[in-house]
């Protein structure tokens, strides 16, 4: 199509710069020869091992240069490094909680955290995908997985029809997306970003067709965030789910998703800001007054969650609606913080067990602060930070989206913003108040070190995050900039 | 022999495509026929890509159709086992039973 195009870049196969997925990929087949051979209960060995291999794979995702690899189709940059050490955080975090849950509630299987790898395999291919193709099946390597996550629960109906319902509902947004990719195809004639980037330059080669594809990529991509009106799945499959693998879903697969939005919609698509930048518009706003309304009736704590992280989807949704670096550097921090927030909350969901049984009512946090105030005060943090309160890390999430909001001219976004964050307000102060001033109940069972350690460490984090974000920022600041540059 | 334009097949995959989407939709009958719709879906998509191919005389549209059968065969064959999973718990595969949570 385009010869002048054809730089020796694209056609050099450097497949050094896929060995952290290559790596973690191997360690995962090793990992479940392993388990199946090894004839006693190993899935503690094999949790290990996983967290191992997503070591293993952080220190690799940092030693690789900039480059694009595999004749175009795979790319690294400092915003797919970026990405993957987010995933593989929020991976590690949610491996680690899984590991007392799973246990207690008699579903510990050696496979879950391999298939928790695989998925995370995929997601560290979509942070990375330069091409149409190669973020397909990356999408389809993490769906696969997390369907099987979500009914992994096998004799729990909850789990089943969470299972079934994602299932259904993700298989047809990946449909979408796919038919989107296939008419960007052929309205174009490459799924190469840079050569799409370099074509759409000239805003002649949009017609019509393309423009109607880059819609259906966008339904299917904002299905996988969950931002309204694709978020139905959202509330049921967090609520049916195992808790464990719930963490999951609320952090590493958002950022891998979010990432895939970001550079699908900055790199090859990035010069018709006109054409889609509305469509994030009323998505994002539409998932800012859901989440923000929805959640006040939910007397459950993790579709409350749910509801929360459709909200926050929609902030961080903002800064793509600005559509410079500016505004994807907020998303990413957005990302950051985002995932050690949930991570950490959902440590104090797990530890919720009275008498052996995993609760899940709010009204069963009643009386927290007399029986546990450790955990209480862990929950505290984690609330106020998701309701955006300074000087706590939720709230420079926030501050930097809506920054970039009204320095980009959309200070209607940035209004609604702050609006629906005070609504949202109340349905996390509403948890703390029944923590603090309700009747107690029943003392919770004591609760394992993992789960302290999860959130200790995430409280820490985000605590301390307006002592030092600098580091973070700069990191997201480079990220950014790679995507721009 | 005439030949066939872009056009109809193009038509035809939209038309596959709509029928997929109203099948998961509007059915509310069996989960089975949801899992034919995914897959139809998916055939639309495949038509799509192959007609482009042909038109653009450039094999990655055909490349991904390839890939996008494989893809196919592993989600029915996932899809199949959570619905198998899910039948032990329920003892059912009408579409209207599956309503333990509200959403």
């Amino acid at each position: 199509m385009t010869p002048a195009l054809a730089t020796p870049l694209l056609s050099a196969m450097n497949w050094t710069l896929a060995v952290p997925e290559i790596v973690l990929a191997v360690i995962g087949l090793a990992i479940l020869i392993f388990g199946v051979l090894r004839k006693q209960d190993s899935a503690l060995l094999c949790t290990m091992f996983t967290i191992g291999g997503f070591l293993i794979a952080g220190l690799l995702v940092l030693t690789r240069g900039p480059g694009i690899g595999f004749h175009g189709q795979f790319q690294t940059d400092a915003f797919a490094s970026f990405n993957k050490i987010l995933i593989l955080a929020g991976a590690g975090l949610a491996t680690i909680l899984a590991l007392d849950y799973n246990h207690k509630q008699g579903i510990e299987r050696f496979e879950f955290p391999v298939v928790m790898l695989f998925s995370v395999v995929g997601m560290m291919i979509m942070a990375s995908a330069s091409n149409l193709m190669t973020l397909y099946l990356g999408l389809e390597l993490q769906s696969l997985a997390l369907y099987v996550l979500a009914a992994f629960a096998r004799d729990e109906l909850r789990s089943s029809e969470a299972g079934l319902k994602y299932f259904v509902l993700s298989g047809l947004a990946s449909g979408l997306l796919l038919y989107g990719v296939s008419l960007v195809y052929g309205f174009s004639g490459t799924m190469d970003f840079h050569t799409l980037r370099a074509l759409l330059a000239d805003p002649s080669h949009a017609s019509a067709g393309l423009v109607v594809g880059i819609v259906f990529v966008l339904v299917g991509l904002a299905f996988k965030v969950s931002a309204v009106p694709f978020h139905m799945w959202t509330p049921d499959v967090y609520e049916g789910a195992p808790t464990s693998v719930t963490v999951f879903f609320a952090t590493a697969p958002k950022v891998a998703a979010m990432s895939v939005l970001l550079r699908v919609m900055a790199v090859p698509f990035g010069s018709l800001l006109g054409a889609w930048q509305l469509l994030i518009v009323l998505v994002s706003l539409a998932s800012m007054i859901l989440g923000a309304l929805a959640a006040i009736g939910q007397t459950n704590i993790k579709r409350l969650m749910a509801y929360s992280s459709i909200g926050h989807m929609g902030y961080a949704l903002i800064g793509l609606a600005v559509g410079n670096a500016d505004g994807v550097r907020g998303v990413l921090v957005y990302m950051l913080i985002y995932v050690f927030m949930t991570a950490g909350t959902f440590a104090c969901i797990i530890a919720m067990r009275r008498n052996g049984q995993a609760v899940e009512k709010i009204d069963d946090l009643a009386g927290l602060g007399r029986n546990d105030p450790m955990l209480a005060l862990l929950l505290a943090v984690f609330m106020f930070s998701l309701a955006g309160i300074p000087p706590l890390a939720g709230f420079f999430a926030k501050l930097y989206i809506f920054l970039a909001a009204v320095q980009g001219g959309l200070w209607f976004l940035a209004i609604v913003g702050v609006l629906t964050s005070v609504v949202g307000a109340f349905y996390y102060i509403r948890v703390i108040k029944v923590m603090y001033f309700d009747a107690p109940a029943t003392a919770f069972d004591t609760r394992a070190p993992s789960l302290s350690f999860v959130a200790a460490a995430s409280g820490l984090f985000t605590v301390l995050f307006f002592i030092f974000p600098a580091p973070f920022v700069a990191a997201a600041q480079a990220a950014a900039q790679a995507l721009f540059g | 022999m005439t030949e066939v334009g872009l056009g109809p097949y193009l038509v035809v995959s939209a038309i596959l495509l709509v029928l997929g989407v109203f099948g998961i939709f509007l059915n509310r009958k069996n989960v089975i026929v949801i899992l034919m719709a995914l897959e139809l879906i998916l055939l639309a998509v495949n038509l799509n890509l192959v007609a482009f191919s042909a038109a653009h005389n450039d094999l990655t549209g055909q490349i991904l159709a390839m890939l996008v059968l494989t893809v196919a065969a592993a989600e029915a064959a996932i899809g199949l086992a959570i619905v198998v999973v899910y039948f032990r718990n329920r003892g059912s595969i009408q579409v209207e039973d599956v309503n333990l949570m509200k959403g």
